[in-house]
């Protein structure tokens, strides 16, 4: 084994005229979490269901669990467990009948099956609603049923796509925590999201899909380093002491309008104390201190040339 | 595990959801039923009298004969719409996205429809004879050998229309668009020798009505449940039948194993 779990080299895939795949390159190292963002459209899904066999691609070298995608898809298969961004339950049956049917098709003996199905049910929080059809389950049980489905066959490769889209804040952390315990066991995670704050908060690297191609890859604060704008920030009330501060403090930038000024910081604890301390020589006396530092969302904008977004908490307006 | 073996153990796997899913949910599948249930007491005891005489004059209980066998294909007919429509369902779940990315045996999905339906084809006609006993069919010194070969002949019938319907399913969008796409099931019926003799239609019609499958199907059916004339029919009938069945499965095969959208 080489240690990647995944390795795609020059993926390409067109749907007719359409070029959604231009020459993607990845490599996930085993036992990590891997999350591909990008904007809608993008081709995260595309990546995940070429990836998970489901769909084939035009072209690339794809290696997933050792396995050739091309010349061996089955042995990929056996490797690898989905969760697509659709709740891949059969509503018709219950809960319980949806697990039983995984350790079916997993071989399972009958024995083992039940055994496993009610592990599964019971560390998904399940049990209780096990006979009930799966269409009658919410948004969040669906996608933890979706997922207890997934483990059934103890597969070392998961695909992850959107797995906390729609989901409440309590069922998303739920499922982070689940992604964790995964990790912890040794499994390696595909993960796509269009939350920001999940791949920061999971991912071990993450890459962002821009226009059939990935525009930046690493960890998620080498990420960050690439665009600046890491900053404190202090707001006055009284003209009178802003101009004062402007003034005093000369290196920082100045915003007349909202009575604001900006002093470029990375936001450590040690630039924070030798602001303050200056601004207690300087005898300034800010109403409000906020500290921004560059997240992931500047890094999105900035990659994916959208930085036109008006919510962008942390646009200086010079 | 060998790829024989493995394609069983998956296929009676996928079998067990679809009659899961036939059992939770019935009203499909008898509601498919109604339609020749119904057209077999319309055609007795409403047309009955008027039928048996443009006949040549026998009673009712002869054309009670004459058309319990037409009804039990036009049966299968009927319940592989619900083959269709329920196939096409199923392909816009995400759970078959899921079986795709499983290290199974890929056709066990087709197959486990396929044996579920004729599975359900069977028991339909069961339920159709019964009505038609009840109303007075009897068959006329069938042999045991006939009674089998006759059982036969309408698993081989089913599995021809299912491995079609499969097909219709796979190519439909939605469940209206394979119900429509599976009309010609319960037409052909209509326009076979089920409700009439083929003698007794126009002749420029006549070659189409003798030689689509229903009426082969029928005319042998016919034939060794109540001794009529069998003649070419038989080996007509199996020809069609199998005819349809491996152009449905290669059909099904092809459509199933392009990339899903």
């Amino acid at each position: 084994m080489t240690g990647l779990a995944i390795a795609a080299n020059g993926l390409r895939k067109s749907y007719g005229d359409k070029v959604v795949l231009d020459g993607v390159d990845l490599s996930v190292p085993e036992g990590t979490i891997f999350s591909l963002l990008g904007p809608n459209g993008a081709g995260k899904t595309t990546v995940v269901k070429i990836l998970s066999t489901l769909v084939t691609a035009d072209a690339g070298d794809l290696r997933v669990g050792g396995h050739d995608l091309a010349t061996d898809p089955q042995a990929v298969r056996a490797a690898i467990g989905v969760t697509g961004q659709f709740s891949a339950v059969d509503g018709l049956i219950t809960g319980e009948e949806n697990m039983l049917l995984m350790a079916d098709l997993h071989h399972l003996s009958r024995r083992e099956g039940r055994r496993v199905a009610a592990e599964l049910l019971e560390r998904f929080d399940l049990t209780e609603a096990a006979r009930k059809p799966a269409s009658t389950y919410s948004g969040g049980m669906k996608r933890r049923l979706d997922i207890a489905m997934t483990l059934v066959g103890s597969p070392r490769i998961i695909f992850l796509d959107e797995p906390t889209t729609g989901l409440d804040p309590r069922s998303r952390h739920t499922m982070w925590q689940i992604i964790r315990e995964l990790v912890a066991g040794g499994v390696t995670v595909f993960l796509t999201t269009q939350y920001l704050e999940e791949a920061d908060e999971l991912a071990h690297r993450i890459a962002v899909l821009h226009d059939g191609g990935i525009a930046a890859e690493g960890t998620a604060d080498e990420l960050k380093r690439i665009v600046p704008g890491g900053h404190v920030r202090l707001r006055f009330t009284d003209p009178a002491g802003y101009r004062s501060a402007a003034d005093a403090l000369r290196e920082a930038a100045r915003d007349d309008e909202a009575l604001a000024l900006q002093i470029p910081s990375g936001g450590s604890q040690r630039e924070l104390r030798s602001i303050l301390d200056w601004l207690d020589s300087e005898g300034v006396e800010a109403d409000e201190l906020t500290v921004h530092t560059p997240d992931l969302d500047d890094v999105f904008f900035a990659l994916t040339g959208g930085a036109a977004v008006p919510h962008q908490p942390t646009e200086a307006a010079r | 595990m060998s790829t024989l073996a493995l394609a069983v153990r998956d296929s009676s796997t996928m079998l067990r959801r679809n009659l899961l899913h036939a059992r939770r949910y019935p009203s499909l599948t008898l509601n498919l039923l109604l339609t020749p249930v119904m057209l077999l007491l319309l055609f007795v005891y409403i047309f009955g009298d008027v039928m048996s005489a443009g006949m040549g004059g026998a009673d009712r209980s002869a054309y009670i004969a004459y058309l319990v066998p037409g009804v039990l294909m036009m049966t299968i007919g009927s319940t592989t719409i619900g083959t269709a429509v329920s196939v096409s369902m199923d392909m816009t779940e995400g759970i078959i996205a899921r079986f795709r990315t499983m290290a199974i045996h890929r056709g066990s999905v087709l197959v486990g429809h396929v044996v579920g339906s004729v599975l359900q084809s069977v028991a339909s006609v069961v339920l159709v004879g019964a009505v038609g006993v009840a109303i007075g069919f009897r068959s006329t010194d069938a042999t045991a050998l006939e009674w089998l070969a006759a059982f036969g002949l309408l698993v081989l019938f089913a599995l021809a229309l299912t491995w079609i319907a499969v097909g219709m399913g796979l190519v439909s969008p939605n469940a209206e668009a394979a119900s429509n796409n599976a009309m010609p099931l319960i037409l052909l019926p209509l326009l076979s020798s089920a409700f009439v003799p083929v003698d007794g239609m126009p002749g420029w019609f006549r070659p189409i009505a003798e030689y689509q499958p229903f009426t082969p199907a029928i005319e042998t059916l016919r034939g060794l449940l109540l001794g009529t004339e069998i003649g070419h029919n038989g080996w007509l009938a199996v020809a069609w039948c199998l005819g349809l069945a491996v152009l449905g499965y290669f059909w099904s095969a092809a459509r199933f194993g392009r990339d899903p959208r």
